[in-house]
């Protein structure tokens, strides 16, 4: 396999990082893509003794709210709506029985005569808007910054197409509004952060310097291989033993200080921010992306009058997902783990993605 | 106008009479070309060696294969598995209301041509139509029938501590190429399917006088479910290089894109082979050449599957749970 190739590198990498660790440091990797990388690969296997990893809360289909999935699945349920999202979505369940069959997630309505399609871009909503001019198509649009520029395209061409019959259910989320509330919560001790590397190629480097001159943390930029998240580590261990609170971009071959200004523009053209609960986490002050005017006559929660996700309270459940989210237990301190909680029978979102915390372990670390 | 299936073709009159004389007869093998209730069988000597299978593929044509190749190799490899050379096959389609003729006729071809290249013959068959949107297209179920030419049973039961395992090939190409027709993704160059038949492998096998433990092809739920069943029913733990599992530069890098792991893709042309060490190298002489390798080794302890990953890590490799979905980013 290509990655076998990196070998030697990562190898030195994990002696370095031995050599230059003089404290049990604690680091969280934000991204849902570097936890997959780091339990698929066994990394933490290879940190010094004491440095502790924690996962943090960077999968988008993990901290969708409860009551987001509930309205994807009352629209999916009425016969003149074809509902259509990205894979891992259709698998993470709402808060309960949904109107059609008593399905609980996406996956059980379409096998129930629901008219749920899989996309692997949002432009192919559009597509889909116009073939089927008599029906409602609504994309259930979720994702950080690496997402929601195309889903802020969709929005843009479909208003200047003026396609009527295509809405979106946004639950677009920010990342460094996350990473401050992780901060801000003195149990959880994160002293170092493991950037998450897309992301930043979008938004670039700005926020995050504004988050450490406030908060006083090391951030590390990193990418997804086995060798970045390693290098990263490295890095951001440096600057922890040395007291420097700075951003540091590992992952330079792609991001830019400036990220990518045509992305940025547009998330700034059909976007503003707004407060957002993330499901196991919280309100999160500025942690959401919602339609600006005139991108506003797009909200699927407006044209089909339904509640605001914001207004409704979680779901009460045995999930421990906020914990893991928020880094205070690992899945396996969860007496549901692989016992009544598994991806296919999920309680909670990180049981669902392959980038949530719980799959990763199950995959991969199951016993 | 487009010819299709009518519900009429499955009515069994005269339209179903000239659906199999036009497109289906073809495929039996009776010499005299007369259709009857049941076909009698000669068969070579030795212990015989049954199995049967669905077919539902969507889309019913892909890069590399078809539902109708599918069918036939899918079953033939079944019985391969079994230390068995494939000889007959029953074939039963349902059909969909609306389905192309032209279509059809690229199964059956496509059919006829598999049964060819595994030196199996359609002996039996059945055909019925049900109505639009009660079907998809097309499903074929086949049943085989094969004689045992190996000299000892091949089961999981025989797997023992010390074994090696090899793969005969590189993994995941149907399951990537299954993947990317159905998601319209555009791949450059495309990837064909692996679906091809596994018996002139396990025949090569048997005539060096490798001994065979164990076969297991590796289809749905790919390596993953078919080590994780074998380690399961043998008791036995299995130990994996994570280096040595052959996969394709475009199958690797599809993985990485989509969030899959190609050991979790489904394959139809290749398989496990679990083998004694001192068997070792003469399995690893027939397969190495067309791609395969030895991945790992039995050993005793818990009934599980771990893994060595490249930098000296290690994991449990599980089977995929729930329908494989490309994540989000």
């Amino acid at each position: 396999m290509i990655v076998a190739d990196t070998a030697p590198t990562v190898a030195s990498l994990a002696a370095e990082l031995a050599a230059l660790t003089t404290r049990p440091w604690t680091l969280m990797e934000v991204c849902g893509g570097q936890t997959h990388a780091i339990v698929r690969w066994g990394l933490d296997q290879l940190l010094p003794p004491g440095m502790t990893l924690i996962h943090g809360p960077g999968c988008p289909v993990c901290v969708t709210p409860a009551a987001t999935i509930d309205a994807a699945l009352s629209l999916a349920a009425r016969p003149e709506v074809i509902l259509c999202s990205y894979g891992d979505m259709l698998r993470v369940p709402g808060s309960g029985a949904s109107a059609l069959d008593g399905s609980d997630d996406l996956l059980g309505v379409r096998a129930a005569g629901g008219d749920v399609r899989l996309l692997t871009s949002p432009l192919q909503a559009l597509a889909l808007a116009r073939e089927h001019p008599q029906r409602e198509v609504v994309f259930l649009a979720v994702g950080f910054e690496t997402t929601a520029p195309a889903t802020a395209l969709l929005a843009r061409q479909a208003l200047a197409l003026g396609v009527p019959n295509l809405t979106l259910l946004g639950a677009h989320v920010r990342v460094v509004p996350a990473m401050e509330a992780i901060l801000a919560d003195p149990a959880v001790g994160v002293q170092g952060f493991l950037a998450a590397g897309h992301v930043c190629a979008v938004t670039g480097l700005a926020e995050l310097e504004a988050l450490v001159a406030r908060r006083r943390v090391p951030v590390v930029v990193s990418g997804f291989a086995p060798q970045e998240i390693m290098a990263a580590l490295v890095a951001c261990v440096r600057r922890l033993e040395a007291g420097e609170a700075v951003v540091a971009n590992a992952y330079g071959h792609v991001v830019r200080h400036d990220g990518n200004p045509e992305a940025r523009a547009l998330l700034e053209e059909v976007f503003m921010l707004v407060d957002r609960p993330w499901r196991g986490f919280g309100r999160v002050a500025g942690g959401g992306l919602a339609l600006r005017t005139p991108y506003d006559q797009l909200d699927a929660y407006r044209r089909f009058a339904l509640p605001d996700p914001a207004a409704t309270p979680e779901p009460a459940t045995a999930c421990i997902a906020a914990a893991v989210l928020q880094g205070r237990a690992t899945p396996a301190d969860c007496p549901a783990f692989g016992t009544t909680c598994t991806p296919e029978r999920p309680l909670g979102a990180p049981m669902v993605s392959s980038e949530g915390a719980c799959a990763a372990w199950y995959r991969y670390r199951r016993r | 106008m487009t010819e299709r299936i009518r519900l009429a073709h499955g009515g069994g009159g005269t339209l179903m009479q000239r659906l199999i004389e036009e497109e289906f007869l073809s495929l039996h093998d009776d010499p005299a070309g007369v259709l009857h209730d049941a076909a009698v069988l000669s068969l070579p000597p030795g212990r015989v060696a049954f199995t049967t299978d669905g077919y539902v593929v969507q889309p019913l044509e892909f890069p590399g294969g078809d539902i109708g190749r599918l069918a036939v190799v899918g079953t033939a490899n079944d019985l391969a598995m079994a230390g068995a050379r494939p000889l007959r096959l029953s074939l039963a389609m349902i059909l969909e209301e609306g389905l192309e003729l032209a279509l059809l006729r690229r199964i059956v071809a496509s059919l006829a041509a598999a049964a060819c290249e595994c030196g199996v013959a359609i002996v039996t068959g059945d055909t019925k139509v049900v109505e639009q949107g009660k079907g998809d297209g097309v499903f074929l179920t086949t049943s085989g029938i094969g004689v045992v030419e190996s000299p000892e049973p091949i089961h999981p039961l025989r797997i023992r501590a010390g074994d090696r395992l090899l793969v005969s090939g590189d993994l995941g190409r149907h399951g990537v190429a299954i993947l990317a027709a159905r998601h319209g993704l555009d791949l450059q160059p495309p990837l064909a399917s692996d679906c091809a038949p596994l018996w002139p492998a396990v025949e090569s096998l048997l005539a060096a006088g490798v001994q065979l433990h164990c076969l297991r092809d590796l289809t749905r739920g790919g390596l993953a479910s078919a080590l994780h069943e074998l380690a399961t029913a043998a008791g036995l733990s299995f130990l994996l290089e994570e280096d040595a599992i052959p996969v394709a530069e475009p199958v690797a890098r599809t993985c990485d894109l989509l969030g899959f792991d190609p050991v979790h893709l489904a394959n139809e042309g290749r398989f496990v082979a679990v083998v004694p060490p001192e068997h070792l190298e003469a399995a690893r002489a027939l397969l190495e050449p067309q791609g395969g390798a030895v991945i790992g080794r039995v050993e005793a302890g818990p009934a599980q599957v771990r893994l060595r990953t490249p930098f000296g890590s290690e994991r449990l490799l599980l089977p995929p749970s729930g329908e494989l979905l490309p994540r989000i980013c």
